[in-house]
């Protein structure tokens, strides 16, 4: 790449940055909500079909990340913020997996307790 | 050099990617740029709500992963007679597709907003606000059909006593923020209708004229209350 066309590419991001608002293409929305329905109805059929054990909850997680990636990247237009922002608001909730691990852990103590103490079910 | 004179020439670009993230955070100045306040306190009001919610769900996690009853069969529970035959979760998949209908409209209308097309985006986000209404309708009724098979905080029929505490708690929480939203929807389209933001006077919701702003940022929330439903469809419903 030349210099000049280094250039030119970073002036159009930056007038692309000064604009204020978010301005994209209908197209783009409507492409994200078909895909969203083509997702939800995918969850749905996991269920509808019966898929059990490992299959069923990959699935599911896989059709409920890819929602919610779309949803937060285009509907709520986070992938064209700066990462200053994304980062702010994205990271954070990863300490949830932190809890999620904890409370695991207890979870499996407070069953192994009523077990022991209160006999099988 | 040229790279150097490209980042801080006169054209004001400004670092992209985590070098950017770096020098926005690095120094005495306005983090978000390009990003209003009003902006950008919704995106952390809903950062707070992301907690709010994901606790109720590892709660739910470990009533659910803790209790030595089994669990109710959400695919059993959440099933429909409808023409002869019992449909799982139909109910619920209805509802799911109401809610990405109604975030499809609420994107619609941001964008019919930033176009300025004042009628357009007041219809969009009546739209929306009829769709939520629609989805907090067939959640009225779930929760009756459940009330009334003996469903309760404390106990139900089928299996362990937490499911109960667990779904009324969950669905409670996400019903309540639909309704909010709907009620706030009808509050910012009337006043999209009324020409309230392209009118230059100044309000809570509007800085100048064709400032439709307040549409973008009421937008950040419906689209939060179906990203919290995508989450509650697969953890509550589906595991």
């Amino acid at each position: 790449m030349t210099e000049s066309s280094i250039r030119n590419s970073n002036m159009a991001s930056a007038a692309a940055s000064h604009e204020e608002g978010q301005q994209h293409p209908i197209k783009l929305y409507l492409l994200v909500w078909v895909l969203l329905f083509v997702l939800s109805a995918g969850s749905y059929m996991v269920d509808y079909v019966e898929l059990q054990g490992l299959l069923r909850w990959s699935l599911i997680i896989i059709f409920m990340l890819l929602k919610a990636g779309l949803i937060v990247a285009v509907f709520m237009h986070m992938a064209w913020e700066r990462l200053a922002l994304a980062y702010a608001i994205l990271l954070p909730p990863v300490a949830v997996l932190v809890f999620l691990a904890i409370m695991t852990a207890e979870s499996d103590y407070t069953l192994i307790s009523r077990l022991t103490f209160f006999g099988t079910p | 050099m040229a790279d150097a004179r490209v980042r801080h020439g006169p054209q004001g670009g400004r670092p992209e990617g985590l070098e950017g993230f770096v020098s926005d955070w690095g120094s005495d100045q306005r983090t978000f740029k390009k990003v209003s306040w009003g902006k950008a306190m919704m995106w952390i009001f809903l950062l707070s709500d992301t907690f709010v919610f994901s606790i109720f769900l590892v709660s739910y996690m470990s009533a659910r992963s803790s209790t030595v009853d089994a669990w109710p069969n959400a695919s059993e529970v959440f099933a429909l007679h409808i023409g002869g035959a019992d449909l799982p979760l139909i109910l619920i998949a209805i509802m799911t597709f109401v809610l990405i209908s109604s975030s499809g409209t609420m994107a619609m209308a941001v964008n019919c907003a930033y176009r300025k097309q004042r009628r357009n985006t007041a219809l969009l986000m009546i739209a929306t606000a009829a769709l939520g209404a629609t989805f907090v309708g067939m959640q009225a009724f779930e929760w009756s059909k459940l009330i009334s098979e003996g469903v309760r905080p404390w106990g139900n029929p089928w299996g362990a006593a937490q499911f109960g505490a667990s779904f009324f708690m969950i669905t409670g929480f996400h019903g309540t923020h639909v309704s909010i939203g709907v009620i706030f929807l009808l509050i910012v389209a009337a006043r999209v209708w009324k020409g309230d933001f392209d009118s230059g006077r100044r309000s809570w919701l509007c800085r100048e004229k064709g400032d439709y702003e307040a549409v973008e940022i009421m937008g950040l929330y419906w689209h939060f209350v179906d990203l919290v439903w995508v989450f509650i469809f697969a953890f509550f419903y589906l595991w």
